[in-house]
């Protein structure tokens, strides 16, 4: 690499240091996609609501969050919420951030998976005298969930990639880690070796995680 | 805690548009670039020798498992170890460029891997060569097949370019950091920041629908 030798014993070295970042990246992540599913179903539900309120809010949320840069939301939120009352530290911030963000890409993914089941489901559910609770809860829910892991799943790996973002408010986690041991070692191969190798270590779990849940749903 | 006042936006309105401006200039030059990468990533892909094949598959198993922030950080500071200078705008473009052109690369193989072999087999009988069946025959066939998943990549480019202002690119984002710099109002500002960047979204998704309505029609 034009005269670039790598110096493998500074990643051992500082291996120790990106396993704990790594924790914290897990952790947001987590959080995020706990908070993110919540607002997602919310959103969902109001989107496919009959009365005309909980659909525009939920229509709002989604476009609005969709719409704009997932930093911009997070700056809005952490420098900006002071100014209207709203003080946090940077990993909530960095949570509510990411988690509302990706809610606005999950609502979509139920949305979807819950407008793909058959209608015919409903109406057949509906006339053997099923309530409009009860056809969603034992007849379109079972059938949708296993068409909503796959693009939640993917979401998630999103998550987890974009949770890179809330190092920019100063969140100690493995891109801000990897950021800082680049300008105090001059060492961006390595560095970047150590932080990828972490990062591809969680979507591939991500990545096992839906494939057993797609199993465990799979109608056979 | 003080009041909102959007009217401290009004004086830097130029300096806004112009970061706008240079949001829009970033997502077309890098959306190019990831629209020509992508289509010689899948066409390496799938038709080089292994030897080359594979290295560009790891590139892409790599970039695909990673944050952008992170490819641009080993992009703008790497790039200078092995003592290749390029400007931050530079760096910004070839960084926001190749993270796109792995996940067309990603749509456009299976694009081409789903046109009918029957194309391929009819371009050789006419007497196509293997590159001219590519070049005419499958490639526009996969790239206006793949069209939809391509222009959410080219909708998603355009968010993703807020995260090159971290290097020190004037783009819409910087343009907010710099007006907030002199008037601490963070919320007026990255909020008119966020609008401008819902109206450059919505003019790109209805661009782009409409070009998507033109590729069906000439079917």
């Amino acid at each position: 690499m034009l005269g670039y030798s790598m110096d493998f014993s500074l990643m051992q070295r500082v291996f120790p240091f990106f396993v704990e970042a790594a924790l914290v990246t897990i952790e947001i992540t987590v959080l995020a996609l706990i908070l993110g599913l919540a607002a997602a179903a919310l959103a969902a539900a109001g989107k496919m609501s009959r009365s005309a309120i909980p659909r525009a809010i939920g229509t709002l949320y989604v476009s609005l969050f969709r719409g704009t840069p997932c930093l911009i939301q997070l700056f809005v939120l952490y420098f900006g919420g002071p100014q209207i009352g709203i003080n946090l530290d940077p990993f909530a911030a960095g949570v509510i951030g990411l988690g509302l963000n990706i809610g606005a890409y999950m609502a979509e993914s139920i949305r979807g998976a819950l407008v793909a089941v058959d209608r015919g489901q409903t109406e057949a559910a509906r006339t053997i005298g099923f309530s409009r609770f009860q056809t969603l809860r034992k007849v379109v829910l079972p059938q949708a969930a296993r068409l909503m892991i796959r693009p939640l799943g993917v979401n998630t790996v999103g998550l987890l990639k974009g949770s890179a973002l809330v190092s920019t408010i100063s969140v100690v986690e493995l891109t801000y880690t990897a950021q800082r041991f680049i300008g105090s070692t001059y060492k961006p191969f390595e560095i970047f070796g150590v932080a990828a190798l972490l990062y591809m270590i969680m979507v591939y779990a991500v990545a096992r995680i839906v494939d057993l849940l797609d199993k465990r749903f799979a109608i056979v | 805690m003080q009041g909102l006042d959007f009217t401290v936006v009004a004086p830097y309105w130029g300096l806004l548009l112009t970061g706008a401006w240079w949001t829009t200039l970033l997502t077309v030059s890098a959306g190019a670039l990831s629209f020509v990468f992508g289509i010689l990533f899948a066409v390496t892909v799938l038709y080089a020798p292994a030897i080359i094949a594979y290295p560009v598959r790891v590139f892409m198993w790599i970039f695909m498992g990673t944050p952008l922030l992170l490819q641009l950080f080993l992009i703008y500071f790497g790039l200078v170890q092995i003592g290749i200078d390029i400007p931050a705008l530079a760096a910004g473009i070839v960084g926001l460029g190749l993270h796109f052109a792995v996940y067309n690369a990603d749509v456009i193989r299976a694009g081409i891997v789903a046109v009918d072999t029957g194309q391929t087999e009819g371009a050789r009988s006419i007497g196509f060569g293997k590159w001219q069946t590519l070049r005419y025959v499958v490639i526009p066939q996969a790239i206006r097949n793949t069209a939809p998943p391509i222009g959410s990549n080219l909708i998603a480019l355009l968010k993703e370019s807020s995260i090159v202002s971290v290097i020190g690119i004037a783009e819409l984002v910087h343009s907010a950091q710099l007006a907030i710099s002199e008037t601490f109002r963070p919320f007026e500002f990255y909020i008119t920041a966020a609008a401008l960047y819902y109206i450059l979204n919505l003019v790109l998704e209805a661009g782009l629908r409409r070009f998507e309505r033109n590729v069906e029609v000439s079917r």
